[in-house]
């Protein structure tokens, strides 16, 4: 099992691994991504207080739960990079910042977009948007603390320190809602608040379909993050040439 | 221990200290992370009166009272309730029986011997609930509340 993983570990493997995924999660993404758009804006009625003005719930709500997400895969890589020395793990953690940080900023935007006419605001300062902002931050500063090293071994284990540091955070976004009086909305998502059928649907597709987009993001630049540590070895500058002939 | 068993303590450390940091601020910082207080709060002398706060609740049914660009109603959080003014323009979603949360401070109206807080409010925002539902379901739900 340990002898599988290093194997699986080591870097020529784990690019040809990235190679060989990137069709099957590309594939699964658009067609879920389609699906989901299509069900969210056609198939699913409208709200009974917000019309259709709720449907931003299909982008906002799975970028949210991405954002948090990807921030845990980024810290337990970032984690498994420190203890083991993984080199792998640290090039997945580092790959999923501005992946993460991206979504993020949907989760932002769209719901300073939907807050505007529900709620009368763009933004305001209660618990919930706060830690998500804060949540952004964090994103920016390990990214920062990153690319602030030249050797990338000494830059993966501080910004992973960073990253390990933020994971805080999470239970606090989480759980904010429930425990501060917040402007948002409690969870709609597993207590039952989604009443229709239909809406259920569009959101587990629109949630899945996001899942295979950062799973595609993050084997298309772990990919090229491996050539660019490992552009000395031989089996890098074969695989170059094969692709530039 | 060797140094990977070394690494995994240190690693372990971090995550019990900043999980315990975290709590511990939480638990100092829990009252001034409340994004509004309820008119219970209010009643029981826990909002900070002296200055501007927010107070959240629901709209009372049939307390909603316009004359022109000024609007009255009653915020209550189904234990207390208390009378807010408002001059300005309300959000789609302010209707009676929603929730609200309206920034402003308190001042003591005294019509006639009788004196009553006012919420005088310089801002109101709706506040929707976690629920969604076609408007068939919602009235199926209704009638089914009436029925029990």
């Amino acid at each position: 099992m340990w002898k599988w993983i290093q194997r699986q570990a080591s870097p020529k493997v784990f690019y040809q691994t990235c190679n060989r995924l990137i069709p099957w999660f590309f594939w699964p993404f658009i067609s879920l991504l389609i699906l989901g758009l299509y069900w969210s804006l056609v198939v699913s009625p409208a709200d009974y207080q917000q019309g259709d003005g709720y449907r931003i719930i299909f982008i906002h709500v799975p970028s949210a739960i991405l954002s948090m997400m990807v921030y845990a895969v980024m810290a337990i890589a970032g984690g498994i990079g420190l203890i083991w020395q993984i080199k792998m793990a640290e090039i997945v953690a580092k790959v999923s910042a501005p992946i993460g940080a991206g979504f993020t900023i949907i989760a932002l935007a769209s719901g300073a977009i939907w807050g505007k006419p529900m709620w009368g605001a763009w933004w305001v300062w209660d618990a919930r948007l706060t830690s998500e902002l804060v949540l952004l931050f964090l994103y920016l500063a390990y990214m920062s603390l990153n690319s602030a090293f030249d050797n990338p071994r000494t830059a993966a284990k501080s910004s992973s320190i960073l990253a390990i540091v933020g994971l805080i955070n999470l239970p606090i976004i989480h759980y904010s809602v429930k425990w501060w009086n917040t402007l948002h909305q409690g969870y709609s998502v597993g207590t039952g608040g989604i009443k229709d059928p239909d809406m259920q649907i569009a959101l587990a597709l629109m949630f899945v379909a996001s899942i295979l987009l950062y799973a595609l993001l993050v084997a298309i630049k772990a990919r090229t993050e491996v050539l660019i540590r490992e552009q000395n070895s031989r089996w890098v500058q074969e695989e170059v040439r094969s692709l530039m002939s | 221990m060797t140094k990977r068993q070394n690494r995994m303590v240190l690693v372990g450390l971090l995550v019990t200290g900043v999980f315990l940091a975290g709590y511990l601020g939480i638990k100092a910082f829990s009252e001034n992370l409340l994004y509004f207080y309820t008119p219970s709060d209010i009643v029981n002398g826990k909002a900070p009166t002296e200055k501007s706060f927010r107070v959240g609740g629901l709209v009372e049914n049939d307390s909603v009272k316009r004359d022109g660009m000024l609007v009255n109603f009653s915020v209550s959080d189904n234990l207390e309730s208390i009378e807010v003014t408002y001059e300005g323009i309300l959000p789609d979603l302010f209707r009676e029986g929603q929730g609200v949360v309206a920034s402003g401070s308190i001042s003591n109206k005294c019509v006639e011997q009788t004196c009553k807080n006012t919420f005088i409010a310089t801002e109101v925002l709706a506040k929707h609930d976690e629920n969604y539902m076609p408007p068939e379901v919602a009235a199926a739900l209704e009638s089914q509340e009436v029925k029990e």
